[in-house]
């Protein structure tokens, strides 16, 4: 009895097996315009995901309940489908591949880090799907794929602001750098500082240079190696969650120095994180929350009604990106029902935007699909604000 | 030379958390022999207990004791509730499989699947949002010449070596010390000489995920931000700590623990720290090719 | 007859699945997850060969994987693609389709080479000891490739697309299927092959009994060493196929998560058992692509499902029979040498 019981089990398991291969798949209906999000939902960063995910959401219901969104005189519904990619580079492939083929959606939003972001542009560049990554630094994720654009600035573009922005500011000579090896974001800012800090000061005068795993909850070795160098700052272009521990560990171990920051620790998270510990460093961002005005405004205002938190960066680009394809859609003029017609017009009409004015300042995109931005630094106040301190434009 | 004070200072406290988290390891596994893979996690859950109490239950949002009473409540509270995680998952998961006489291996899957629920339902119930970890102590720097420390880093590793003196006098002085032994020398010899075997492996879970809230709680103060990935990679390389220095033995996961954290953290200060990971890792796969059993490992003579 | 039924029915339905894709049948999606469904039972059925037949317990799978991975990207990228390091393409583009296995394979054969660091411990080190030494190994391949910033480090490694496009170019028919499902069913031969040899039954002596094996004039040195370095070379051809499939390669794609996948895969199918390995990493394969719309909870279903199966089943799908095992009437139809 039990045997047979088993047999029909494996037999039931291998016919639903085939079933679940067969079924999946959909259209849209006639009156939606579908985009799909490619986002870490789980996986190492599944605040990333969600940020993108509540800024998408809120974006959906503004413009749905205006009616729709106005295309050539007609309104059509916005659809968006959010496919969870794990944080795993075969996972964003896998879910943009069912994005582009399942759903049939005209866009595609994300991925956001670049692990995941340069494979899945590459699918999306093989299959003709415009997608804009709203986080991905890489330049491989754009690099001679016309399909693919980005939200936010290069590291080249970064670096040097850094570099001008700390040598002004704490009159340094020196500077340490303290980074993530296993994030290509985090390794490839610190070279480019490296390299523009020792043209600018002579070389040599980065005296440390270290890093620490993804992961890694204790800095304490790398922070005794930065202030035994004894640096004038401390540039750390890391994620905030890891910045609010290493300012700590920093001033546990006596380090009473300046830090100097990159658009990774824009988050809202860090100050409740990171506390008293963290206020009076500098940072390098896509905009200053504090004292934003106009639209900037308006969208933090409301997404830190809606959710209990101010922005963070990721938010804030994937709002810019979403309305960008919903920009290009409506200049387009009109609406294509065949999907692949809509892609074309969309993406010439990305390709084409002459100024797009986001809630992360006004951009326009260069030949490679990068946008060209301003990038300001701010400062963490008293109150935890973060205050405009300078803006550098390219 | 005061750089090289300040890393051994670095070193023990970071061994102290490799030291407690391996102890939870050696324990289950020196009963059982199961590689509880769902520790890493459920030192995780321990972190979020004790969140939980020190907020919610006493802290600001709850009683609103003071930072000290927190600390002396919050402590015990903790490791009662982690332990009923551990027990928990060891009714639920662990011993049917046992009672089927499932091979070892098909355990250890189940508590890497247990561990993999642990984290993502925390991420699914509480939300991707870290949390801070409030501040319950006054913190104290001390600074002797350029070398500080604070009083924190002296009770982390005041609190490692007390409960490894706890933990090895449980183990090797006490009646269900010599029971918990006697389960790992031979499991079916030992029901008959009237061991209740269930009760002892409770206490075993009881006294490993016990203590690995407690080292939740002295990590979510030393690094107050808590997430629900946080167990895994020292889970993994306290595991790594606990099998250097021979697994089933307390003093083995002490030691190795401590190792680990020296090795990592001398490695980095000598060494470039973008090989870390390369060279900390040789070092141990050396220790383990010139002592293929650990540190303090007894090769188990087969009979022919 | 039935000496090949078997052969001719797996040769016919590879060829089904490469002219469905070809005709536009499955999209690709469909495609795509057919493809991670052969390197999925690639890496699930070699790591079986170690994990099951011999009884070790590696978890550093995904390190073979990487090596075999970034070796053959840069093999067939030198070849065949403009690069930004590596300069311009050494061969003429037409010469892909050929040469493309034989990258695959030197990827498969450093990795071999890469599997002698965990097999000479292996002579002397057991169990739960040799765990570690394949997680410090997963490990060290890790952190060796991101110090190397000539494959772009932490970046990862690009450009294997254009070899596909290269092949593409010769002949427009879906290559990288071809090449994986032949991949799926060389291990999948060589394997059989391996484990019904005689060195096959050392290796299941091993498992039983290391001491026992030894008095028995098993040399269970030489049998671990070409038992690891064959688990491990597979692994690196199911890397190689993996990155050109995707066409970028990133040292943590390949971190210790990756490994318990393919531990997963193994226990899940059932210790030893071949068919049982290949039913698992389809399934395994399915189900992470069918629970996609839970979105968060799908990380929590999952592995309840194989908890929960755990409890039914304390051996795994198959246990450690095959399929022909459990339904002795397909012995009729078949036999698999």
């Amino acid at each position: 009895m039990k045997r047979n019981l088993f047999k029909i089990g494996l037999t039931t398991l291998l016919m639903v097996g085939a079933f679940m291969l067969a079924g999946c798949g959909g259209g849209g209906g006639e009156d939606t315009i579908k985009i799909g999000f490619n986002i870490p939902l789980t996986g190492d960063i599944p605040k990333v995901g969600e940020a993108s995910k509540y800024a998408a959401e809120m974006l959906k219901e503004d413009v749905n309940s205006q009616g729709g969104l106005e295309v050539g005189g007609k309104k059509y519904k916005l659809e968006f489908v959010y496919e969870d990619n794990e944080s795993k580079a075969e996972s964003a492939v896998n879910a943009a591949l069912k994005l582009i083929e399942q759903d049939q959606v005209v866009a595609i939003i994300g991925p956001n880090s670049s692990k995941q972001a340069v494979p899945a542009g590459g699918t999306c560049n093989d299959n003709r799907v415009p997608m804009i990554s709203p986080w991905s630094t890489n330049p491989d994720t754009t690099k001679d794929r016309p399909w693919v654009f980005r939200a936010a600035f290069l590291d080249p573009f970064q670096g040097p602001v850094a570099v001008n922005f700390a040598t002004k500011q704490f009159d340094a000579k020196t500077a340490a750098v303290l980074f993530d090896i296993s994030n290509d974001y985090s390794k490839g800012l610190a070279e480019i500082f490296q390299s523009e800090w020792e043209k600018k000061h002579g070389s040599g005068t980065v005296v440390a240079f270290e890093s620490h795993g993804t992961k890694d909850q204790d800095f304490s070795a790398q922070l005794t190696k930065i202030i035994a160098a004894k640096p004038d700052f401390i540039f750390v272009p890391d994620n905030y969650n890891q910045v609010a521990l290493i300012i700590k560990q920093a001033h546990d171990l006596g380090w009473k120095g300046p830090f100097m920051g990159s658009d990774a620790w824009g988050s809202a998270e860090l100050m409740t994180l990171c506390g008293d510990d963290c206020k009076g460093q500098f940072f390098s961002t896509h905009y200053a929350a504090a004292g934003a005005k106009g639209d900037t405004k308006v969208f933090i205002d409301r997404y830190s009604k809606k959710y209990g938190y101010t922005p963070d960066d990721v938010a804030a680009l994937t709002w810019d990106a979403t309305r960008l394809v919903l920009q290009a859609i409506q200049e387009s003029g009109s609406y294509d029902s065949d999907v692949r017609k809509e892609r074309q017009a969309i993406r010439d009409a990305l390709g084409g935007i002459k100024e797009f004015a986001g809630v992360t300042g006004n951009m326009k995109f260069d030949a490679q699909g990068d946008p060209i931005k301003c990038a300001v630094v701010v400062r963490i106040d008293d109150q935890g604000q973060f205050v405009f301190a300078e803006s550098v434009c390219p | 030379m005061e750089a090289l004070f300040q890393n051994i200072i670095n070193a023990l406290q970071w061994g102290s958390f490799y030291a407690l988290i391996a102890l939870g390891y050696t324990l289950v596994y020196g009963v059982l022999l199961l590689i509880n893979f769902a520790h890493g996690d459920i030192f995780m859950v321990g972190a979020y207990i004790a969140f939980g109490v020190s907020v919610f239950v006493l802290g600001v949002q709850g009683l609103n004791l003071p930072g000290w009473a927190v600390l002396a409540l919050g402590v015990p509270l903790t490791m009662i509730l982690t332990a009923g995680v551990g027990v928990t998952l060891e009714r639920i998961a662990y011993r049917p499989l046992r009672r089927k006489g499932a091979h070892r291996l098909y355990v250890v899957i189940t508590a890497l699947m247990c561990g993999l629920i642990l984290e993502n339902g925390n991420l699914a119930l509480l939300g991707a949002s870290r949390k801070k970890f409030p501040e319950l102590m006054e913190k104290t720097v001390w600074t002797l010449g350029n070398v500080s420390v604070t009083n924190l880093k002296v009770l982390v590793i005041f609190a490692a070596f007390a409960v490894f003196g706890i933990l090895n006098f449980i183990v090797t002085r006490t009646r269900i010390g010599m029971a918990m032994r006697a389960i790992s020398y031979d499991k079916f010899a030992i029901p008959l000489m009237g061991i209740p075997v269930d009760n002892i492996i409770v206490f075993t879970f009881v006294l490993g995920s016990g203590f690995a809230g407690l080292a939740g709680m002295l990590f979510a103060m030393s690094y107050p931000i808590l997430e629900p990935y946080m167990g895994a990679l020292i889970g993994w390389k306290a595991f790594i700590a606990a099998v250097v220095g021979g697994i089933g033995d307390i003093r083995g996961a002490f030691v190795g623990g401590f190792l680990l954290g020296f090795i990592e953290i001398l490695v980095v200060a000598f060494f470039p720290s973008t090989l870390r990971d390369l060279i900390a890792f040789s070092i141990l796969l050396v220790i383990l090719w010139m002592k293929p059993t650990g540190l303090f490992g007894v090769a188990r003579h087969q009979k022919i | 007859m039935r000496k090949y039924s078997l052969n001719i029915a797996f040769a016919v339905g590879c060829l089904l699945i490469v002219a469905g894709a070809q005709a536009g049948l499955f999209n690709l999606y469909v495609q795509s997850v057919i493809l991670f469904m052969g390197i999925n039972i690639i890496l699930s059925s070699s790591l079986n060969l170690v994990n099951g037949n011999m009884g070790e317990f590696s978890c550093g799978h995904a390190a073979f994987m990487c090596v075999g991975a970034y070796v053959s990207s840069i093999v067939t990228v030198l070849l065949f693609a403009q690069n930004k390091i590596l300069g311009a393409p050494l061969l003429p583009p037409d010469l892909a389709p050929f040469f493309f296995p034989i990258a695959i394979i030197v990827g498969g054969v450093v990795a071999a080479l890469v599997g002698i660091l965990v097999a000479v411990p292996s002579f002397k080190t057991r169990g739960d000891y040799l765990a570690i030494i394949t997680i410090a190994v997963n490990y060290m391949v890790i952190s060796g490739i991101e110090n190397l910033d000539i494959v772009g480090g932490p970046r990862g490694f690009m450009g294997m697309k254009q070899v596909v496009y290269a092949m593409s170019d010769v002949v427009d028919i879906p290559w990288m299927m071809i090449w994986t499902l032949l991949g799926t069913a060389f291990t999948l031969w060589i394997l059989r092959r391996y484990i019904s040899s005689t060195y096959g039954k050392g290796v299941n002596a091993i498992c039983q009994d290391e001491i026992a094996a030894e008095i028995m004039s098993v040399n269970t040195n030489k049998i671990k060493l070409v038992t690891f370095m064959l688990s491990s070379g597979l692994a690196g051809i199911a890397g190689g196929l993996f990155a050109h499939v995707i066409g970028y390669v990133n040292p943590q794609s390949f971190n210790i998560l990756k490994s318990t996948e393919c531990l997963v895969m193994v226990y899940l199918g059932g210790m030893g058992s071949l068919s049982g390995s290949v039913l698992s990493a389809v399934l395994f394969t399915l189900m992470l692509e069918a629970l996609r719309p839970l979105q968060i909870i799908k990380w929590v279903i999952i592995p309840l499902i194989l908890v929960l199966l755990m409890q039914f089943r304390p051996e795994g799908i198959m246990g450690n029979k095959e399929l022909s095992d459990v339904f002795p009437k397909l012995r009729r139809y078949f036999t698999f040498k």
